[in-house]
């Protein structure tokens, strides 16, 4: 019996140890299979799941029932994965070999993942590929390939309230179109002890002023950085100006708001600066809140930054033209159209515009600005520029504009020569 | 019939076969440890020296080793990453000078207190400053992001001091700064070490790093505080007794007899404070994700973010520069508190001291026996 025993643990041991060692060993094998970025782009029966970082409810479910339709008409099961940290769960699925086929990517994770080779480039061949506003073309564009759809954007716009506006003894007319119209309204609100304008204190926000005074961190080409051009020192003097003058003040110093919208929301401030995703905000948070949006007023010129996802299909999915099939029906007019009215997003085709100014009569200020916006620099490494510039932004009230984009350019220009 | 069972298989049992089973049963947990251990550490330094961008396994053709570069790229003081590292460096400097000696001292002073024979509800206050650690380190820092925000409980209380509070969590400016008015300009604006100037290794924990400080103090001192009552639990009446006898009044008791007694705790205190403290994430994660300015960034944290955001090299490689430190750390406290000497015994020497103190406490045994 004791021998019998030991025999057991013994075979025990090692099948144990034949199922670790089997579970290292897959982690050791080279499986690179499909990592070419021309698989072919036929649709076969294999299921696909798609990871998206969903804003709440109404978009998980808005995608899932989508999704679900287009699976009963394809043949072609999916399932979505509504992820609350995408990039970590992205990133464990492109370690394990085993992404998603479909997930939300934004452009800096574009270029990173497609840098790395993760990513399947299929935007050249989409048949709607001119329907897509421009600057969001270009923004999904990595190394003169255009990688994934554009899944819908947001510019940023100027959201005022309408109440304390008036409070302000301000009409329609004193609405600002011009950085010395948005001072005079500035001191006007002052005098009446309110808080002007507030926005968070990021590049995120402050660098549209950068883009009204006609500069970009980067060149046309994406080649050079051109972070400390007379332009960009121009714009961030102006919201120092802002900051020292007392109208406008980051969100964070208005009783520790989270971000411009909830300042705005909660009243500690007249006017902000946010996208369209402030309306959602607004709607369940802060329902007694009378706004309008409005355009950026225009410094040298006219000016605003973006930002989108796209539907990014990863290198190893088993079902790229499946995928890829899902993506357009994804991107139709129509179903952005629908996608909007659930969640409140602004479609990323021109053909739909019209229709959504009709359905959002209020909003059409976040879709003028898509004709000049801008996009931050996307190339690998410039994430971290981005970081160092939030981490800069705060004490701009102190610090030389100057000396905070002299030292970003050099990072810039480092992470470009990188990328 | 027992004992000839018992004698029969221990006879059956000899060498061969009992060296086979010693190796049956240690095989599953090698081969765990082999597999959760020591293959994730073989790997992650594998990915510090490589260029690995994350798809696929590390192990493939397409990975190329990079040398030293992760490295180099994070200590040699040029660039963003090494700024970044520099001042992460910097805060978790001052964040282990400020926690550890303090939590120390109020882990100790806890202990003595709740101690005390003559205290009262000694076990309700046990349990009161041992909640702290049984909480999680989630909840409390939402807590902490309550009390300490801008118009927080904290500033409340410090405005009826007519103290006007900082913005707590988003306030950068360095303690040290504000304390000494110091300013980036002159011999402080020169000087590079890990990519940052003696101004801004000078100008202290931020106060966003303060806050975590408090914080760090108020949750592990309770859970040292329990090792430290274990020991003085252990020291026992008689000693202090002989010391009163001797009359000794109640700080001599403390400092000449007490502390050197619980030396050892001390020790096993501080080191585990060290390798703590230099480890600091989910505060951080959850609180402030580094900001502001970077002042409350941790090597911790900046290996997560640096992987994360696709350079699994630098992240793998500032992982194993935080390694190097602990170990450092934890090497000159040795030194320091002399611990080193005990165990640079031989084992003979070893031997021979239990052997004494054996002989020495059967000595004492039987002089006790006598006494009574």
């Amino acid at each position: 019996m004791r021998k019998s025993r030991i025999a057991a643990i013994a075979a025990l041991g090692t099948a144990a140890a034949l199922a670790l060692s089997a579970c290292g060993g897959s982690g050791f094998s080279s499986s690179s299979a499909g990592a070419s970025g021309t698989a072919s782009a036929s649709a076969n029966t294999t299921p696909l799941t798609i990871l998206i970082g969903s804003s709440g409810t109404a978009e998980t479910n808005a995608v899932t029932s989508a999704v679900s339709a287009w699976s009963q008409k394809s043949g072609i099961q999916a399932t979505v994965i509504a992820s609350s940290n995408l990039e970590q769960d992205a990133a464990k699925g492109f370690a394990a070999g085993k992404p998603a086929d479909i997930l939300y990517t934004s452009p800096a994770d574009l270029a990173t993942w497609a840098k790395a080779g993760n990513m399947y480039a299929y935007g050249d061949t989409l048949p709607n590929k001119s329907d897509f506003y421009a600057p969001l073309v270009k923004a999904f564009t990595y190394n003169n390939q255009f990688y994934c759809a554009p899944k819908d954007f947001s510019t940023l716009a100027l959201e005022i309230n309408t109440t304390m506006w008036q409070k302000a003894g301000l009409t329609n007319a004193d609405i600002p179109t011009t950085w010395a119209q948005l001072d005079a309204v500035g001191q006007k609100i002052k005098a009446k002890g309110m808080v002007p304008l507030t926005f968070g204190p990021q590049i995120e926000r402050v660098g549209a002023f950068m883009a009204q005074a006609g500069g970009s961190l980067v060149s046309a080409d994406g080649k050079t950085a051109t972070v400390n051009s007379a332009a960009n020192i121009a714009g961030l003097t102006e919201v120092q100006k802002l900051l020292k003058d007392g109208t406008a003040a980051y969100s964070n110093t208005l009783h520790n708001a989270g971000w411009g919208g909830e300042a705005f929301g909660k009243q500690y401030a007249v006017m902000t600066i946010e996208g369209n995703w402030i309306t959602g905000a607004m709607q369940t948070d802060y329902q007694n809140v009378k706004y309008k949006v409005v355009q950026l007023p225009a410094g040298a010129q006219k000016g605003t930054l973006e930002y989108t996802n796209c539907w990014g299909i990863t290198a190893k999915s088993g079902n790229v033209g499946g995928a890829e099939s899902l993506v357009q029906y994804l991107t139709s007019t129509n179903q952005q159209l629908a996608f909007a009215k659930a969640f409140g997003v602004m479609p990323s085709v021109q053909s739909a515009k019209a229709q959504w100014i009709k359905d959002n009569p209020a909003m059409a200020a976040f879709v003028d600005g898509a004709s000049y916006a801008q996009n931050l620099p996307s190339m690998p490494g410039a994430a971290a520029v981005i970081t160092d510039f939030d981490q800069k932004l705060p004490s701009l009230a102190t610090t030389s504009p100057k000396s905070i984009l002299d030292a970003e350019q050099k990072n810039l220009q480092a992470a470009i020569n990188n990328g | 019939m027992t004992v000839t069972a018992i004698s029969s298989r221990r006879r059956r049992g000899a060498p061969q076969g009992q060296g086979v089973a010693g190796w049956v049963f240690v095989t599953p947990v090698v081969i765990i440890l082999g597999i959760f251990l020591v293959v994730p550490i073989v790997m992650a330094l594998w990915v510090s020296v490589s260029d690995w961008s994350g798809s696929g396994s590390p192990f493939t053709s397409q990975v190329h080793f990079v040398g030293a570069k992760n490295y180099t790229s994070v200590l040699n003081g040029q660039g963003l990453t090494a700024q970044t590292f520099g001042l992460a460096v910097r805060n978790n400097l001052y964040y282990v000078l400020y926690v550890v000696p303090l939590q120390t001292a109020l882990s100790l002073f806890l202990a003595v207190m709740v101690s005390r024979r003559a205290m009262k509800g000694r076990s309700f206050f046990r349990m009161a400053f041992y909640f702290p650690s049984v909480t999680s380190s989630v909840a409390i820092t939402v807590l902490w992001l309550f009390l300490f925000s801008g118009s927080g409980v904290v500033n409340k209380v410090m405005s009826y001091l007519s103290i006007s509070g900082p913005d707590w969590f988003n306030d950068p400016n360095g303690v040290g700064t504000q304390l000494f008015h110091l300013k980036e300009s002159g011999w402080l604006a020169t000087g590079n070490f890990l990519g940052i100037d003696w101004y801004q290794w000078l100008a202290g924990p931020s106060v966003a790093m303060s806050a975590f400080i408090i914080m760090a103090i108020f949750t592990t001192s309770g859970t040292f505080m329990l090792l430290f009552i274990a020991a003085l639990q252990n020291i026992g009446e008689d000693t202090e007794e002989a010391a009163l006898i001797d009359g000794a009044d109640a700080w001599a008791r403390f400092r000449y007899v007490t502390l050197p007694l619980l030396r050892p705790t001390l020790y096993t205190v501080i080191t585990l404070g060290l390798i703590g403290t230099w480890q600091i994430f989910d505060q951080i994660w959850i609180g402030t994700h580094g900001g502001p300015a970077y002042t409350t960034t941790t090597p911790a944290y900046m290996a997560y973010d640096t992987a994360f955001s696709g350079n699994w090299g630098k992240g793998a490689a500032i992982a194993f520069i935080l390694f190097g430190i602990i170990i450092v750390m934890t090497l000159v406290q040795r030194l320091i508190l002399g611990e080193a000497d005990a165990t640079k015994m031989t084992r003979k020497q070893l031997r021979l001291d239990r052997a004494q103190r054996a002989a020495s406490a059967a000595a004492a045994e039987k002089t006790t026996g006598r006494a009574r």
